[in-house]
């Protein structure tokens, strides 16, 4: 195939326009990369055909690994060699998504010899993608990654890459540290995140805040969504500044919107019942200035969040309505201290349970919740429900409780 | 680099973030008293101490070349000390303690073809997935499609004006690695038609117990073909999620003249007044049509500015804050669909 280095036909049509054109991006990589270039060719087929020219991935990796690297082959290695493999590997990203210049200088160095010189940054779960590249570079590509201190992300049944939100970095509202469980959780189970004995993906998201920015509540088997258990922190002076310097119609913008309607207005000043709010954080978003979260943190952790294959898509739900994130904690209260044993837990029964791709979501609505939580010990507490039985249809555990049958 | 070192590392895990922050970073770590956003595009973010830091977040095709990368590293070590960050929606944001440096950053940034903006009531970047650039399952193209609707939806990336923040996703099959099931507006590749079965290939590729435990609605039963063992697919029961040709290879559904997108609307993520809520779907089918995709990038901005237009103006001219298109629709779902035909 002739060295093409620009797109043309349909493809061309994509570099013109104020958004940033990935059809220009391959372009600039293919200028010393025979891999773009291919890529480039392939890419034109597809525009021309509607039609896609990967086929699936084979059983590609490193040495002892199992996940980390998606094994790709497009179908007309004749036309286009230079991306008959053209493997994925992702990379584990530093937590937060922060990084040193030097840091991506090197892995930018790297690639351009021993890949596509095209990333994906980030991907979807979060990684950084290393998009395209031959099996025999894929140990060498290993080797200088964790030579430069970087190791490979999660792919296929294993735990994929945790990720979390800015968090106590750059955001007022963490209410835990993110960044610090997302590392420390990812280090905890390196095991599980290179070596697929699961019956499928499971993912972890550390959110800061209710309002989720990197979409745990969706997107994560596990989900662990910041929140407080207090009164909100009222700054009057602030309140009143809203008012009168901002302008801000209190009682339209924040009062009626309020989901619980737990808070009043009355021209001076803002009234909260705290007992009633349930922490969505709408109030603090508008008026950040004058409200804040309240002072004891810690966090939701929320199970089963899933893509609609296969059982339909769902979003988490409570699994422990509060965690305490960091010392002093309280004997009677679950703490970040009790979580690993609660993965533990959850891993060795879905492990165990599961059955092939199936997400812990779907393995909890097959096996119901009750004996979910009986077999991994976790009393059922009011704030899992979401709506309670309107059905008498009720399994009683006939002989376990004494109160029962006063007759006898 | 050398091919072989001399002690191959492995389960090393990530780079500890700490090596990456910022020191105003390390310094207010934990300690951010408030933040205020100064224009599209650029937050500051004051401590308790009183120290400041200055986001510049702009735009980028989420695929980036190893010089573009480059170009982002020589802005960052110029007015950023090296430090810079993604955000979650693939946005980059370089950090800067010095406020004059916005404005050469913001320069510098957009003289690349990357503008800032993607902060508050705006459209923010669209996460997507690989499409045709990566994947064996597509039903359309991801970047296409993002390129050709964000680029008429540019002004509402570099301005504030909507009524609210507007999250589009895309995901080119109904697998979702980009997870797009509670966004405002998810742009979903679909599949209408059965999968082929090369029973030669599926002989010797898949295993068939599996493929029929693949599909959720039984559709995929064991057969015997030619004396060897296969499946069929009883078409009627096939609601064509592609299931079977994610556990066998030799089940593939795609087709350029039956494959395209769906759009689907009002999901949202953040607890704020409502709950989480998945995203409904609005417009069934639209047939790929690259590369620009006119029919769907007219169809989005149509939901778009149904959903902005038909927001309260308040009497001082402001837009009402806060109306995501999700409770919008508590309008009832007639209306929206009636307004964007």
């Amino acid at each position: 195939m002739a060295e093409t280095t620009k797109a043309t036909g349909k493809l061309a049509e994509l570099t013109t326009g104020p958004y940033p054109s990935f059809v220009k991006e391959i372009e600039a990589a293919a200028e010393n990369n025979k891999m773009a270039q291919d890529l480039i060719g392939l890419l034109e087929l597809s525009y021309n055909e509607k039609l896609c020219h990967w086929k699936h991935g084979g059983i590609v990796g490193v040495m002892g690994y199992g996940g980390g690297v998606i094994g790709r082959y497009c179908d007309e290695p004749e036309k286009f060699p230079n991306v008959s493999h053209f493997h994925t590997l992702r990379v584990n990203q530093p937590a937060g998504w922060f990084y040193k210049t030097e840091a991506l200088r090197k892995i930018c160095d790297m690639w351009e010899v021993r890949g596509s010189s095209i990333f994906n940054i980030h991907g979807s779960t979060g990684d950084i993608v290393l998009l395209g590249t031959t099996t025999p570079q894929l140990e060498p590509v290993f080797n200088d990654l964790t030579k430069m201190g970087f190791d490979l992300g999660g792919s296929g049944s294993v735990l994929r890459t945790p990720s979390c939100c800015v968090g106590p970095a750059r955001c007022e509202w963490a209410m835990y540290d993110t960044l610090k469980c997302a590392y420390e959780q990812t280090m905890a189970f390196q095991d599980e995140l290179h070596r697929p004995y699961f019956p499928y993906k499971f993912k972890f998201k550390f959110s800061g805040c209710p309002n989720d920015c990197v979409a745990s509540i969706a997107r994560s088997d596990m989900s662990f969504i910041g929140t407080w258990k207090d009164d909100i922190q009222i700054d009057k002076d602030k309140v009143l500044w809203y008012a009168e310097e901002k302008k801000l119609d209190i009682q339209n913008v924040v009062v009626d919107r309020c989901p619980t309607k737990c808070m009043a207005w009355d021209g001076k000043e803002l009234h909260i019942d705290n007992r009633n709010c349930s922490r969505c954080m709408h109030c603090i978003n508008v008026m950040h200035l004058a409200l804040k979260p309240g002072k004891e943190r810690g966090c939701t952790i929320l199970l089963g969040a899933k893509a609609p294959i296969l059982e339909g898509a769902q979003m988490s739900s409570v699994l422990i309505p509060f965690m305490k994130m960091e010392p002093p904690y309280n004997e009677d209260e679950p703490s970040y201290e009790d979580l690993p044993e609660l993965i533990d837990a959850i891993w060795e029964l879905w492990g165990e349970e599961g059955k092939n791709r199936e997400r812990v979501g779907e393995f909890i609505q097959r096996i119901g919740m009750s004996n979910f939580l009986d077999a991994i010990g976790l009393e059922p507490v009011a704030e899992m429900v979401k709506h309670p039985r309107e059905n008498p249809y009720v399994f009683y555990e006939l002989g376990d409780d004494e109160d029962e049958g006063e007759e006898e | 680099m050398t091919a072989e070192p001399a002690e191959r590392l492995t389960d090393i895990g990530p780079p500890h973030y700490e090596k990456f922050l910022p020191p105003v970073v390390k310094a207010n770590y934990g300690k951010w008293a408030d933040h205020e956003i100064l224009e599209p595009g650029v937050y500051v973010h004051t401590a308790e101490s009183g120290d400041k830091i200055y986001s510049i977040r702009a735009a980028t095709a989420r695929l980036i070349s190893v010089p573009k990368v480059r170009q982002f590293c020589d802005i960052a070590d110029k007015y950023c000390d090296g430090h810079l960050r993604w955000t979650s929606r693939n946005n980059v944001e370089f950090l800067t303690t010095k406020e004059e440096n916005i404005k050469h950053i913001r320069e510098e940034v957009e003289a690349l073809g990357h503008p800032v903006g993607g902060t508050g009531n705006s459209i923010t970047n669209i996460v997507h997935t690989q499409g045709w650039v990566h994947c064996h399952s597509a039903a359309t193209d991801a970047s296409g499609i993002v390129k050709a609707v964000m680029d008429e939806l540019m002004d509402e990336f570099t301005n504030m004006r909507l009524p609210a923040k507007l999250r589009i996703s895309l995901a080119c099959c109904l697998n979702m690695c980009g997870a797009v099931h509670c966004s405002d507006i998810a742009i979903l590749g679909i599949h209408r038609r059965p999968p082929t079965i090369d029973h030669d290939r599926l002989r010797k590729m898949c295993e068939i117990p599996n493929t029929v435990a693949a599909c959720p609605t039984a559709a995929v039963r064991p057969v015997t073909v030619d004396g060897n063992p296969s499946v069929e697919v009883i078409e009627e029961q096939c609601m064509f999620c592609a299931n079977c040709f994610t556990v066998c290879p030799s089940m593939p559904l795609n087709d350029p003249e039956n494959d395209g997108v769906s759009l689907w609307v009002g999901g949202k993520v953040c607890n704020a007044r409502t709950e989480p809520m998945f995203s409904k779907l609005a417009v069934p089918f639209i047939a790929n049509n690259p590369p620009r995709w006119p029919e769907v990038v007219e169809a989005v901005k149509n939901l778009v500015y149904v959903w902005a237009d038909s927001q309260t103006v308040r009497e001082d001219g402001r837009v009402d804050q806060s109306y995501r298109l999700a409770p919008f629709l508590r309008d009832g779902w007639y209306r929206i669909l009636e307004r964007a035909h």
